[in-house]
């Protein structure tokens, strides 16, 4: 009567509709969460598997007639009684129960908050909306290396690895039975009546018509062979090319003495929403870091985030450093060259026309994009720095180049949004 | 067969082995106890498959709605947390009887769940007078894959943001889309005919010239009165099935729109009778696990071991936090239905005096199946606590009813688990668990579709409690939009019909 089934190997990942309707119903909240977590959230975490998000729950109730708990009047029956005898009154319990462990929402308002995790996916989906590596598809560089293989159909000949042993036995096995090659099991009846036959030793004349037959299935089995060269299929691949666009970032921070820690955190946290970014987007990307203070070296990403380093401030030298290797490894023909550099805005003053000089002729030039990122303490003075002051003229001129200032962690999201939104998205 | 010898030792299963312990329990549950259930399809899966099934109310398939989402984020972030575990079944009162069992489960979980589902919740749902009248075993899934099909039908050619309006709509007044009472059948022309020749037999036998000469009340009530009683009938006013009412009246709606109502209403109507009885069908399926677990292990074929690990899962369930623990969440459906059933069981066999007092008919009659499956078959949980619920069970639990007079400072003990108070308790906990009392009382009384066809709705405030606002109005609005014109309600107290809130008048959202 039982009927035991294993539903196990079914599909998982059933309600995976319902959970996208969610999502896509819920999405200027949830973006607005994930733009918060990526404020709070630490360096190195980012992008490191889901991440548990509250949003506001307007548009996500499910409303329904319900009786309030205001007014009127009510009876609970509860279990436990160690004290009470009938006619006792008890204190209203404050602020009514269950009410814990909820989690207030940002407003300090009874406004309902809805917990749940997206996982790393969805996130960084939705953390890297609409954004583009500018000007890559543009400059699109014909150099061709990869040559990728794709499936293309059968053929007839091939290396044995790559035999395709289905097709094989259906050809084989539709010859046989179309030339009639005797089959195993019939030779077997017929040794078997042979056998008989002979050991009983009547009807001599079917013994030999059979023993006559017999030869000639043998004769036909050998003509007809049991897999045939023509029968051979092999699964076919075709080299396709696989065009790939390079890019080459560059990221470079002033880590010296002038900048905060609070304002290197801040860097960090650009460079490493640049890194995922480019990560996720991109095969091909290559990053550099370059970190300066009077003097610039490339190091590797563990160094460039997380070792300390005290010094002078100079631009230049990270300028050149960043030539230097362009020159290099980097060649402009071959690659798109981005660049993002994070400052305090500090220079010393007497190296500012040998940062517009770098600038103007060898950087920008070759960069299809320069980001420059100044960070500020939270309460700073609102000034403009040398640098600041360098770069805006640049801008001015017309160079590729994009600048903001960013104060909090807050600001970091939004600024990254705004220098990597396709132009045609930009409001 | 040697029915000496265990099923199994260990802690590992295959699928022979649930085989063999389902036809165990089978013999055992058939022969000895003599239940009747549907035939089971027992379904291994996994725990992301379980929690796939929580997320669309426990049913194998459903159509798409983003708030099964919303339900699966959560549901998935508290177990990936921790913080709940995932139940070990889940079952579906269908025939045949769906059982999931999880695959992370030891063999004497699996064994537990199989008696506990598709023997105890299984004969619950086949014998239990409300399943049987409300719900169809033998069509939801079928109907259900309709439902699946026609709604994503719908969102191909309408757009998934329309059918997603309606099923928001729709979802709103889920609990207000629920037939209460049983509609009177159609009669056909013969049962018609046979009416009518009875009544006019009756009119001959009981005619008297007398009542003639009676002088008629001059006064007509005034025509307005009439007009508004000749709607009211046209209407089959008043209504309380809100979805069936806008389903066959509203005029906006479109065809397909109509259909999702119905879809909507038909799955409420299937789920109401589970909401009836949860501490019943929980307590039918416990009791019936424990009864079954425990005679396979009096015949041996449960090791001493698989017992024990037996019992505390058991203990688990039926474990009851006293009012004052933080564990406390409400009364356990499955502690209170199983001890109700075991204080039913000693009552059967060994009564005391208090017992014959209070329940002279089941004291002492020695049968305790034949009369737990009469309760089984027969009632629901207000009923059922309200029959059933003896003083032991009170005392044991401690039970003690708490007045709570939103107008007055304190909270106050009405009632405690001594002879006083017995019949009180009961009477509170019972409507405790009467859903017509937790679920407000809207209806729609009034519209008039040849005028300005605004909706009007009445709540009957019981006991004074009033709608939660925010809520209400949110539920308004997605009426609203359903039945297209404005839409009124109005909250009254059933006993003066004194109005006591009035909430504005909602219009359909124009967009």
């Amino acid at each position: 009567m039982v009927n035991i089934v294993d539903r196990r190997l079914n599909p998982k990942d059933k309600s995976l509709a319902n959970r996208q309707r969610f999502i896509g119903r819920a999405r200027r909240q949830i973006l607005d969460a994930v733009r918060d977590v990526s404020a709070r959230r630490k360096v190195a975490d980012i992008g490191q598997g889901g991440e548990e998000i509250s949003i506001p729950a307007d548009g996500l109730q499910e409303p329904g007639f319900r009786k309030g708990s205001g007014k009127g009047l009510r009876r609970h029956v509860v279990p436990g009684n160690k004290q009470y005898v009938a006619g006792d009154a008890i204190a209203r319990p404050e602020g009514g129960q269950g009410q814990g462990g909820r989690g207030g929402s940002p407003q300090g308002e009874g406004e309902d908050v809805f917990q749940f995790t997206v996982s790393r996916d969805e996130f960084l989906d939705l953390f890297f909306e609409n954004l583009e590596l500018p000007d890559l598809v543009r400059t699109q560089l014909t150099k061709v290396e990869h040559q990728g293989l794709q499936r293309a159909g059968y053929s007839v000949s091939g290396s044995p690895s790559n035999l395709n042993l289905a097709r094989t036995m259906r050809n084989s096995l539709s010859r046989r039975l179309a030339l009639k090659r005797p089959r195993r099991e019939e030779t077997r009846v017929l040794d078997e009546e042979i056998d008989r036959l002979e050991r009983s030793g009547k009807d001599p004349e079917r013994l030999r018509a059979l023993i006559k037959l017999r030869e000639e299935q043998i004769v036909r089995a050998k003509r007809i062979p049991y897999i045939d060269p023509i029968d051979l299929r092999y699964n076919r691949f075709d080299p396709v090319p696989k065009p790939i666009s390079q890019a080459v970032m560059f990221c470079l921070m002033d880590v010296s003495g002038s900048m905060t820690e609070d304002m290197k955190d801040l860097a960090k946290r650009f460079f490493m929403l640049l890194y995922l970014f480019l990560q996720r987007r991109y095969q091909h990307v290559d990053i550099v870091f370059i970190r300066h203070t009077h003097i610039a070296q490339e190091v590797d990403e563990d160094t460039f985030f997380y070792s300390r380093e005290t010094g002078g401030t100079l631009v230049s030298p990270a300028l050149e450093e960043m030539e230097r290797v362009l020159r290099e490894r980097y060649d402009p023909t071959d690659w798109n060259i981005y660049a993002a550099q994070a400052s305090d805005g500090d220079n010393t003053p007497a190296d500012n026309p040998a940062v517009v000089e770098m600038m103007e002729s060898l950087i920008l030039p070759v960069c299809r994009y320069f980001a420059y990122i100044e960070v500020a303490e939270e309460r700073g003075w609102e000034m403009t720095t040398d640098l600041w002051q360098v770069y805006e003229r640049l801008v001015k001129a017309g160079r590729p180049l994009a600048m903001r200032k960013v104060k909090s962690r807050a600001d970091i999201f939004p600024v990254f949004r705004d220098l990597f939104t396709p132009v045609e998205l930009r409001r | 067969m040697n029915a000496d010898t265990p099923l199994y030792t260990g802690a590992d299963w295959d699928y022979p082995l649930i085989k063999k312990a389902f036809d165990a329990i089978e013999r055992v549950a058939i022969d000895e106890m003599g239940l009747d259930p549907y035939p089971s399809q027992v379904e291994v899966i996994s725990s992301e498959q379980m929690l796939d099934a929580y997320s669309s109310m426990g049913m194998p398939l459903f159509y798409r709605h983003w708030s099964f989402g919303k339900h699966f984020a959560r549901d998935e972030m508290y177990y990936r947390k921790g913080m709940t575990g995932l139940a070990y079944e889940i079952v579906i009162n269908s025939n045949p009887c769906l059982c999931y069992i999880m695959e992370e489960n030891t063999m004497t979980m699996q064994t537990l769940v199989m008696a506990h589902a598709a023997f105890g919740h299984s004969h619950f749902f086949k014998n239990n007078h409300l399943f049987r009248s409300w719900t169809d075993a033998e069509g939801i899934l079928d109907y259900l894959d309709f439902a699946k099909a026609y709604v994503s039908e719908c969102e191909e050619r309408y757009g998934q943001r329309e059918v997603e309006r309606v099923l928001d709509a729709a979802h709103a007044l889920m609990t207000h889309g629920v037939h209460r009472y049983p509609r009177r059948q159609p009669l056909n022309l013969h049962q018609e005919m046979q009416r009518k020749k009875e009544r006019r037999r009756y009119e001959e036998q009981t005619f008297s010239d007398l009542w003639r000469t009676l002088p008629q009340r001059p006064d007509q009530p005034a025509p307005q009165v009439q007009a508004l009683d000749k709607r009211r009938e046209a209407l089959r006013l008043p209504e309380e099935n809100l979805l069936y009412f806008l389903e066959k009246r509203a005029p906006r709606l479109h065809h397909w729109q109509r259909e999702i109502l119905r879809i909507v209403r038909v799955v409420s109507q299937y789920f109401y009778p589970q909401k009836q009885t949860k501490v019943m069908n929980e307590g039918c399926a416990t009791s019936v696990h424990y009864h079954l677990m425990t005679r396979l292990h009096e015949t041996g074929r449960l090791t001493d071991g698989a017992f024990m690990e037996f019992l505390h899962h058991h203990t688990n369930v039926v474990f009851q936090p006293e009012y004052d623990d933080p564990r406390f969440s409400g009364i356990n459906p499955y502690a209170l239905g199983f001890n109700i059933l075991q204080d039913l069981k000693r009552m059967c066999l060994n009564p005391t005096e208090e017992d014959r007092r209070w329940f002279p008919d089941i004291a002492g009659n020695g049968d305790f199946l034949s009369t737990w499956k009469q309760a089984w078959a027969e009632y629901r949980d207000e009923s059922f606590i309200l029959q059933f619920l003896g003083p032991k069970v009170m005392r044991d639990m401690r039970l003690f009813s708490v007045r709570d007079d939103a107008d007055e400072a304190n909270l106050m003990v009405e009632a405690i688990h001594d002879d006083g108070g017995y019949r009180d308790v009961r009477r509170a906990l019972s409507g405790q668990y009467d859903l017509a009392r937790h679920e407000p009382d809207i209806q729609v009384v009034d519209v008039d579709l040849s005028g300005d066809r605004r909706l009007i709705l009445e709540h009957r405030a019981v006991d004074g409690r009033l709608l939660e606002e925010s809520d209400a109005r949110q539920v308004l609005r997605h009426l609203a939009t359903l039945w297209g014109y404005g839409v009124k309600l109005y909250e009254v107290d059933p006993r003066t019909d004194k109005v006591l809130n009035e909430f504005p008048e909602v219009a359909p959202a124009t967009d």
